[in-house]
């Protein structure tokens, strides 16, 4: 079973492998998730979602229903 | 003959574009809107040299051409016009060197759209000190354009810039985007059909022809159909697009890049998130944050507040005076001059408040606050960003509702405008201070909380779960298919830079005043003119009847003129009108004297306070204790007891917190949704919720 952004744990690092939603991915390319690239899972918020995480060189705020459709290789 | 370019600056959001402006242009500002949408339009002059002065447009942030909110539609929109009135001789895109990679998506498009365009690389200095460095001559060759490293934050290398920006540029002769084989007959059919200059604008037409607002209906129509006749998919082709571009940008950047930067220079940022996001301190630290800001908009700003009462009070009054006799003269002594100081009385909460909300968003932690608060207000159909727009309604509902502008989505906007104006505005304490002091003893509970403080208090937070509670129920009215996203970058954290947020400060004050301020003196004159004028017969008469029963009193000449004032008012127009609405209002407890202060509130809420002292024949409003007295004495003929019974003042004061009274608050909702229906709606909810919880109210205490 494939492992998605969301159920990474805090410090973890993958990455990417493919989106599994077409309307999100355009979005989610354009911000810098791109199939190849390191993603890292840095923290949550207080509730759980949304999550922060770092991609090329930056911080994002990710909702885990965002988080989820990318799938992830590590 | 000085010449002018027309200079455009874009860039991803955090990466200096406002302190950059800020620094181009000084106060040579102005903020207008853009040509027929509802988007900010920052606009300034500076001189580059001594023959050429620079426009300079500012331009909302974004990642790429595919706009996100509505201000970034804009952006789309002038680069793929070269014939609009905006489109820029030349282009300024600034970078964050710490994250060179996103920047440059929009730089690759600009490329492709032919646009002469100058890289300014902002943020060198942390860049540095990540760790990385760059061949940036090489970077430059490559790309084909002028690359100018500056500090936005210090000004460094401002004069670099504008010696770039003076120069003769002629767009880049990179390609990076090819248009695939299989579309280039639908690219070029467009291509020709509206005569573009280049492929990729053709192509952006056939992506987004929604979003390009100026397109005529038909046209749109033209593109669609087309779009669809030769399977041009755009989800599609705009993935592809995006790998395509990123694929180049990596290229470039390892040829460029000498050595990467590492995390650790993050390391202090990750550690104040550590305590700023978390569980427990997170919270108290946001609510500690909102505690100051009140006590900042309540003490701090009574000062300032209580200076511009007296003074416009006193030129009032010295107007009244100097002026000869006349309607025009009474008109700007009793009618502009007030309204105008009723505007004018606002700006010190206004100010401090985004004094706040502009320090917090220098600084990165509002960021934060949205990343926190969002999975809580997702339960209520609000969203993350609707944590501004709520806030800024504590001062004006005006720039909060302009502030929603940063949501995405549309249903998550409409329901955060619908909801903002609960949140008690800073025309509600005047009205609140007086009724809390008149109905709740000034004693304290357990010798440490006063009592007019928490009923106070516990006002606001009724209008907050108003709005809360309206949220949650249009959550389920309104239907969308548009998905919702909080895709946000978490800035570092940083000190804020403070000529920023004075620029914000003016910003926004301008913004109510101008705003908000038009439609408040437009109806404080007709309510003045309302006020002041009735059937003559009836004025003359009960000028005539004033004077007689004040004689008969042995009252001074000053206590007959304000009984003159009283009888007047019961007898003009506004009076007639307070009297026609009694029957409705009785049941709140409410008298036509009430009911004449209701009707003045349309203007702006606090004119309740002036209306209830020329009713009672005060004669100056700005006399609390003395309207207080004279509240406390008004006796209700029906029962003989007191008017101002704790649930009439009760009942009062709920009306206040929910009533839509404001109606530069209807012109700006009507504006920003587009149509009357919004505000209408708005209107009769709120009002409606006010009568009810009024009527309850007065029904079971009374």
């Amino acid at each position: 079973m494939a492992k998605n952004v969301a159920e990474m744990k805090p410090g973890e690092t993958a990455v990417i492998a493919h989106f599994d939603d077409e309307q999100i991915a355009v979005k989610l390319m354009e911000m810098g998730f791109l199939p190849g690239t390191a993603v890292r899972f840095n923290f949550s918020a207080p509730f759980g979602d949304p999550i922060c995480v770092t991609v090329s060189d930056y911080d994002l705020s990710l909702r885990l229903d965002e988080a989820a459709t990318i799938s992830i290789i590590n | 003959m000085a010449k002018r370019i027309r200079i455009a600056l874009v860039g991803k959001p955090n990466s200096g574009k406002s302190s950059l402006f800020n620094h181009l242009t000084g106060l040579n500002q102005k903020i207008g809107n853009f040509p027929g949408v509802t988007v900010d339009k920052r606009t300034g002059s500076c001189q580059l040299d001594d023959a050429t002065q620079g426009e300079i447009i500012d331009l909302p942030g974004i990642y790429s051409l595919y706009p996100r909110t509505l201000d970034e539609k804009i952006v789309t929109e002038i680069f793929t016009h070269p014939q609009h009135n905006l489109y820029p001789d030349k282009v300024v895109l600034i970078a964050d060197a710490t994250n060179l990679k996103n920047c440059l998506l929009l730089l690759t498009q600009l490329i492709d759209l032919k646009i002469p365009t100058v890289l300014a690389l902002n943020m060198m200095d942390l860049a540095a000190k990540s760790g990385l460095s760059m061949d940036v001559k090489k970077l430059s060759k490559e790309l084909d354009m002028p690359v100018v490293m500056i500090n936005a934050r210090v000004g460094h290398g401002i004069a670099d810039l504008k010696k770039a920006m003076l120069k003769e540029l002629r767009p880049s002769s990179v390609s990076v985007f090819a248009i695939e084989e299989s579309i280039q007959r639908v690219v070029k059919l467009t291509r020709e059909h509206f005569q573009l200059t280049t492929d990729y604008e053709a192509y952006q037409y056939l992506q987004q022809p929604d979003n390009l607002v100026s397109l005529k209906a038909e046209d749109r129509e033209w593109i669609k159909a087309t779009a669809k006749e030769h399977q041009f998919f755009a989800h599609k082709f705009q993935g592809a697009e995006t790998v395509t571009r990123y694929g180049f940008i990596q290229e470039l950047l390892n040829k460029v890049v000498l050595r990467k930067s590492t995390r650790e220079w993050k390391k202090v940022s990750y550690g104040i998130d550590k305590v700023l996001t978390h569980k427990v301190w997170g919270y108290a630290i946001f609510f500690v944050v909102l505690f100051l800001i009140f006590q900042a908009i309540f003490a701090w700003a009574q000062i300032p507040m209580d200076f511009i009462d007296t003074s416009f009070a006193r030129l009032s009054n010295w107007l009244a005076k100097e002026l000869p006799e006349g309607p025009l003269f009474e008109l700007i002594s009793q009618g502009i001059v007030p309204g105008i100081g009723g505007i004018v009385i606002f700006i010190p909460q206004i100010a401090i408040l985004f004094a706040f909300i502009a320090i917090l968003e220098e600084t990165g932690y509002m960021a934060r606050v949205v990343f926190m608060m969002d999975k809580v207000m997702r339960k209520f159909g609000l969203n993350g960003k609707s944590v501004v727009p709520l806030m800024s309604g504590w001062a004006c509902a005006i720039p909060a509702i302009m502030a929603t502008r940063t949501i995405d989505n549309w249903k998550d906007r409409l329901i955060t405008i619908f909801v903002t104006p609960f949140m008690s505005c800073s025309a509600r304490l005047p009205v609140f201070t007086i009724l809390v002091a008149l109905i709740i003893p000034d004693t304290k509970l357990l010798g440490f909380f006063n009592y007019q403080g928490l009923v106070l208090m516990g006002l606001y937070l009724l209008g907050f779960t108003a709005a809360i509670l309206s949220a949650w129920a249009m959550k389920f009215i309104i239907k969308t298919t548009e998905r919702s996203y909080l895709m946000m970058e978490l800035p570092t954290y940083r000190m804020p830079k403070w000529s920023n947020v004075g620029y914000t400060i003016v910003e926004k004050t301008k913004a109510f005043v101008f705003e908000a301020g038009k439609v408040i003196l437009a109806i404080s004159v007709i309510l003045w003119v309302l006020a002041s004028y009735g059937p003559i017969d009836e004025m003359n008469a009960a000028k005539v009847v004033a004077r007689q029963e004040g004689e008969k009193l042995g009252l001074t000449e000053e206590q007959i003129q304000d009984n003159i004032a009283a009888y007047k008012l019961e007898h003009s127009y506004a009076g007639k009108l307070g009297k026609t609405i009694e029957p409705v209002i009785e049941p709140l407890g409410y008298d036509w004297k009430i009911g004449i202060a209701l009707v003045t509130s349309f203007a702006a809420r606090e004119v309740f306070v002036g209306t209830i002292a020329t009713i009672y024949s005060i004669g100056s409003a700005e006399d609390q204790p003395t309207i207080k007295q004279r509240l406390k004495k008004e006796v209700n003929p029906v029962t003989g007891g007191p008017r101002y019974t704790p649930a009439v003042g009760l009942s009062l004061l709920v009306f206040y917190t929910f009533a839509m009274q404001c109606a530069s608050t209807l012109a700006i909702v009507k504006r920003e949704t587009k149509g009357w229906k919004w505000p209408l709606i708005q209107l009769a909810y709120m009002t409606g919720l006010a009568y009810l919880s009024a009527f309850i109210i007065f029904q079971t205490m009374g």
